[in-house]
């Protein structure tokens, strides 16, 4: 019974103690954005996994978030940790609103949508010169900072990004063990039983997506902190792909695989940098087996692959 | 040229594009219609079609013909092999799990694209000349022939396939109802096959008539697929002719869009109307409502 308090306490000391064994190191900086992916595929998740809407258009959100960071801190000098505030409620209020006709799709249609709208808001990254610097990018964005504490090395990132992550986290445990939680499953089974149970379904699923657009923002504006910069080839369609891809890898409908799945594919191709060009086709290959092999996700494939190693486990039952 | 010259040559340009559309559509709408999987792998026969006939015409010196049929079968192995290594095995696919998959094998496929023939943009030369043809005051390039004249082609012989043979029939049996096919003695896996075999071969096609309008590279497969896929929503995931008008208007008002508010906004255009038709009309332009089945 009291499985998840233990679950998330042992996750919090793990993510205080890493920079103890990482710092100095290269895998440090990766660790920050370990925890900004997993920001975003919780997020992605809580739509994804839970209500079973699909959305290839998150990194149009993340991308929105991270962008107006860096435009209202940079050119114009707003408070950044407000900014921060008042880019995921924009955020989370356009997917709000934008979410009433795209929700009412299902299946591809849906993908589709949500993958034209990403890609909408990629071109116009990529065109409004004038605002977003085209192309080339957005430099001079400032680092975060509490008085005198400023952000500025990948160790204070890092306790930065992960203290929104692990809080995030909570949150999402906690709601998905709440009737909330419980109405967004029932969803995903079955729209038309959820609603003879009294579930607002049409209302719930664009709050979700709102709330998952709100993460999403938030995770863009501490990128574009810990960054510095941002350009528009960082929230194209290939990320949305890829922050799918980590959900389901990682497992749907559950939380802790997000973690696994935001860390795995983040560590992935950094990992891979060896084998220069031959990077993607190996990250190809292991989508394709991994979906092929572990269709639950790393959250019940890892204990699956134990039990078969551990054969004396297998016996009980 | 004053602005109706103008909307004429927009419109010439943009149904080129439009029958391009149509044919990746088809590939689309065939594949998703026999296995009801959204191959997201299918823009990368396309980008096949365009590098394989390159490299035949330009590292072999191989005459066009031979490129072109060179191209078309060699994208149909690696549809064929897609289709027995990725999606055949798998044990439960689930909707999700075959878009991953999809999505897995066109990274596969690019990759081994980009080692082969590395990041450069390639040009391959018209079938027949770069010599414009002047009709009235607007102007097409003998490719834009080329391009109508074996969508049409390609479409007849489909249209034909479908309707006249059993081979055809029984793959129309397998879109409505699988079940029922593997009933009445039909192989729904071989079926399956044959879409992959179709759409790959479709795909390729696509892919060498556009490569001398656009050029080609190992990446062009993701723009070009993601616009098929638009024009196979506008037809409503038809394999038919509305899948064909679908890629058509999408391609006219791309390149009217492109022409008349700004080329920097094009890929959006697609985008915007593809958005517009899914909230207005979510079962496509030509298709009546289906009722929702529980």
């Amino acid at each position: 019974m009291k499985r998840e308090p233990v679950k998330y306490a042992l996750l919090v000391a793990v993510a205080l103690l890493a920079p103890l064994y990482f710092s100095g190191g290269y895998l440090m900086n990766v660790l920050v954005f370990v925890g900004i992916n997993t920001l975003l595929v919780v997020a992605l998740n809580l739509l994804l996994g839970f209500a079973g809407q699909i959305s290839l258009g998150h990194a149009g959100f993340f991308g929105l978030g991270a962008y107006i960071s860096a435009i209202l801190t940079a050119t114009h000098q707003v408070n950044p940790w407000l900014v921060m505030l008042i880019a995921a409620l924009a955020v989370s209020a356009l997917a709000f609103l934008i979410g009433f006709p795209v929700l009412k799709l299902k299946g591809h249609y849906l993908a589709m949508a949500t993958l034209g709208l990403g890609i909408i808001i990629y071109i116009f990254f990529n065109e409004a010169v004038d605002i977003t610097g085209g192309p080339s990018g957005f430099s001079g964005v400032p680092n975060l900072s509490i008085g005198a504490l400023v952000f500025d090395d990948d160790v204070k990132n890092y306790y930065l990004v992960w203290s929104f992550t692990l809080v995030v986290i909570l949150l999402a445990v906690n709601l998905s063990r709440s009737r909330i939680g419980r109405a967004l499953r029932a969803i995903h089974d079955s729209e038309v039983a959820a609603r003879v149970m009294g579930v607002n379904v049409r209302l719930l699923k664009v709050q979700i997506f709102a709330l998952s657009a709100f993460i999403s923002a938030l995770a863009g504006s501490l990128y574009a902190h810990v960054m510095t910069f941002v350009a528009p080839a960082s929230f194209g369609f290939h990320f949305s792909v890829e922050l799918v891809t980590m959900v389901i890898i990682g497992g749907l409908g559950s939380v802790y695989g997000s973690l696994l799945g935001a860390a795995l594919l983040t560590l992935l191709p950094e990992m891979l940098r060896a084998f220069q060009d031959y990077d993607i086709i190996i990250y190809g290959l292991i989508l394709i087996l991994a979906t092929m092999f572990m269709p639950g996700g790393l959250v019940r494939g890892i204990p699956a692959v134990l039990a078969a190693i551990l054969p004396k486990k297998q016996e009980r039952g | 040229m004053n602005l109706s010259d103008q909307i004429i040559q927009f419109l010439l340009s943009g149904f080129a594009t439009g029958a391009i559309y149509a044919l990746i559509g088809l590939g689309f709408s065939i594949i998703y219609n026999s296995t009801g999987i959204i191959n997201f792998a299918q823009g990368e026969f396309v980008m096949l079609g365009g590098m394989v006939t390159m490299f035949f015409l330009t590292s072999l010196h191989l005459p066009l013909p031979a490129a072109l049929v060179g191209a078309v079968a060699i994208t149909t192995v690696v549809g064929v092999l897609f289709e027995r290594l990725a999606i055949r095995p798998i044990r439960k696919p689930t909707p999700l799990n075959l878009v991953i998959i999809t999505i897995g094998g066109s990274i596969l496929i690019r990759g081994l694209a980009m080692l082969v023939w590395g990041k450069d943009t390639h040009a391959i030369p018209g079938f027949s000349g770069e010599e414009p043809i002047q009709l009235g005051n607007a102007s097409l390039l003998p490719q834009h022939l080329w391009i109508f004249g074996i969508t049409t082609l390609v479409i007849i012989v489909s249209k034909v396939f479908f309707n006249y043979t059993i081979s055809g029939k029984a793959m129309r049996a397998c879109a409505f109802n699988p079940r029922a096919a593997s009933l009445i003695g039909i192989d729904v896996r071989r079926m399956v096959l044959f879409s992959f075999i179709i759409s790959s071969a479709m795909g390729s096609m696509a892919g060498f008539i556009i490569a001398p309008l656009t050029m080609t590279s190992y990446d062009v497969g993701i723009m070009l697929g993601l616009k098929g896929f638009c024009a196979a929503i506008i037809g409503g995931m038809s394999s038919g002719l509305g899948t064909v008008f679908g890629g058509i208007i999408l391609g006219i008002l791309e390149s009217l869009g492109a022409g008349l508010i700004s080329s920097g906004y094009k890929d959006a255009v697609a985008f915007v109307i593809l958005l517009l038709i899914l909230f207005i009309r979510p079962q496509g332009i030509f298709k009546r409502a289906d009722s929702e089945r529980v």
